[in-house]
């Protein structure tokens, strides 16, 4: 595997020798992954090669789905997920999910953005507080001046582009480092699709995001690295403009040209 | 193609096909409709019987000379506590045990014994229901022969449609909002009450009381447990013994000699009156909450 070339602060997540097995079915081989911090990093690969649940293993929601084991480490910060004192929980609030499908909880927008902190803070915040939190979240993804005026709606109300940007902006209260996005675009037309993308490039920098994403053409302009999947191994991780370019292996370059996947 | 003949015209074998579609269907509507007669034939029976025998002092008085002359007053108040009863037993154990076996259980041998215990369960005869309900709770529990016994083991022998009506609504929130919580940092439980019950909450309400009702028309279970043959007041808390329109329903029937013609008759429809006011209430009470569904 080709390291990347360019010099930069610690990863923000490590991931080092890590095996999964669904049952007795090994989705995941030995991958070795440095998810650099504060850009975007795109997982590409053809449908089944382990990229959602390499992706789902970042925040332990893996753990969730049946009988999943693991060997290897994950680090998130420098700190492994897996140690014995660290509690999934907290590895989800400092690790956020966005999913394919926008899935807003059957609640207001309001309640959507404050949902994660209410889970951690045992007290509730004052209203002012709370306000304040839901407006800068929601001025974060560029969704407030849309919004501000219905923060009682309920958030199925929205577009799905507004409730994508929900997804994401539900996040944030609880500061989240990294960003896992499964697909985040795949459920949305053309202008949703330009418009999550370029939130999505605007958060890069503040946070660490990772995305999983079956269009080459958004991996190409909205990533400055590129990992591509196969069969469950990491094929080749090169900053981006090279992958699409020059790719070192041959499977990346079928792969990419769409000889097959 | 014979000359003359469009593209499209049917061919003798399509027609032929198309008799037997036709006569398919016909039969299966024949079927359909012949199955309403019992159902019509039922409360046609009843009304033309019972009503005559209908009145507010039938409805509302003490029963005379055995239940030959008077009213079903106890019995019918006997009736709505066996309901209720069972409804608070059924609902809590019934809930909890759906609630564990669709949002925690792992399929394992466990989960599958559970399961099939619950099938055998349904199938289990209600004279069963009510000797273990004898056992169990007249005398193991020392309810004694009580609106508690009784409502208990009508709340067992409902148990296994309660937890699959139950399963059901919970099966029917999207799975995508316990992800969302789950990546959120929720624990089951967090997600549990504060998503999937608010989202669930009348479909659960009202299929355990569709299922409920359905059983206080159960004249087994209750008859050694807690209803009695005649008991002119109506109960005052759930140890006193009570009558039941189900077991009334029996004892004018057979029990009881000079009874008139139409009081079982109007005993009977009392009774599917009753539940069919409760399925009502239950049917109302889901269109009202399904207009709010937020999804």
């Amino acid at each position: 595997m080709a390291e990347p070339a360019r010099s930069r602060p610690a990863p923000a997540v490590e991931v080092r020798d890590l095996n999964l097995w669904y049952g007795t079915f090994q989705a995941l081989f030995e991958i070795d992954l440095d998810v650099a911090s504060g850009v975007v990093t795109a997982l590409i690969g053809p449908s089944g090669c382990g990229k959602s649940t390499l992706l789902r293993s970042c925040n332990r929601i893996v753990e969730r789905l049946g009988y999943v084991s693991t060997t290897g480490s994950i680090k998130v910060l420098g700190h492994d997920i897996h140690a014995t004192d660290a509690s999934p929980i907290q590895v989800r609030r400092h690790v956020g999910m966005v999913f394919q499908r926008p899935n807003p909880l059957p609640l207001s927008i309001r309640d959507n953005v404050l949902f994660a902190q209410r889970l951690h803070e045992p007290n509730r915040r004052s209203r002012s507080e709370q306000d304040a939190t839901v407006e800068q979240a929601l001025r974060e993804v560029l969704l407030w001046d849309r919004v501000k005026d219905r923060l009682h709606e309920r958030a199925t109300s929205l577009s799905l582009e507004e409730q994508q940007k929900l997804c994401i902006a539900r996040l944030l209260p609880t500061k989240p480092t990294v960003l896992l996005m499964d697909e985040p675009c795949s459920a949305l037309d053309p202008a949703a699709t330009t418009a999550v993308e370029e939130l999505i490039w605007s958060l890069r920098g503040r946070y660490s995001i990772l995305i999983v994403t079956h269009n080459m053409a958004q991996a190409r302009r909205a990533s400055d690295e590129c990992v591509f999947m196969l069969m469950g191994r990491v094929v080749e991780h090169t900053p981006t403009e090279r992958m699409f370019v020059a790719p070192a292996r041959q499977e990346t370059a079928d792969y990419i040209e769409g000889r097959f996947g | 193609m014979n000359p003359g003949e469009t593209p499209f015209h049917a061919t003798p074998l399509e027609q032929r096909r198309q008799l037997v579609q036709r006569l398919v269907r016909m039969l299966l509507l024949c079927v359909t409709l012949l199955l309403l007669v019992p159902v019509l034939g039922i409360l046609g029976v009843l009304v033309f019987e019972g009503a005559p025998a209908l009145s507010w002092s039938f409805l509302f008085d003490k029963p005379q000379r055995l239940g030959a002359a008077g009213g079903i007053w106890p019995a019918l108040v006997g009736t709505i506590w066996l309901t209720a009863t069972a409804l608070a037993v059924a609902l809590p154990l019934g809930v909890a045990a759906a609630i564990y076996l669709s949002e925690y259980a792992r399929d394992n041998r466990l989960t599958r014994l559970i399961n099939l215990a619950i099938v055998n369960l349904a199938g289990v005869p209600s004279i069963v229901h009510a000797l273990f309900g004898v056992g169990a709770f007249v005398h193991f529990l020392h309810f004694g022969e009580s609106i508690l016994a009784a409502g208990c083991t009508l709340a067992v022998m409902t148990m296994p449609v309660v937890i699959v009506a139950t399963r059901e609504s919970l099966k029917a929130v999207p799975k995508a909002f316990r992800e969302a919580c789950w990546n959120m940092g929720a624990t089951r439980w967090q997600t549990i009450w504060r998503i999937v019950l608010p989202n669930s909450v009348s479909g659960i309400l009202t299929g355990v009381i569709l299922v409920v009702c359905r059983a206080v028309g159960e004249t087994a279970p209750i008859m050694f447990t807690g209803a009695v043959f005649l008991r002119l007041v109506t109960p005052e808390t759930v140890f006193d013994r009570t009558m039941a329109l189900s077991f009334h329903l029996y004892t004018v029937s057979t029990q009881v000699t000079d009874v008139p013609r139409a009081v079982p008759f109007a005993v009977a429809l009392t009774l599917i009156l009753v539940v069919l006011a409760m399925n009502s209430i239950a049917i109302w009470f889901r269109m009202r909450l399904r207009g709010r569904k937020k999804w």
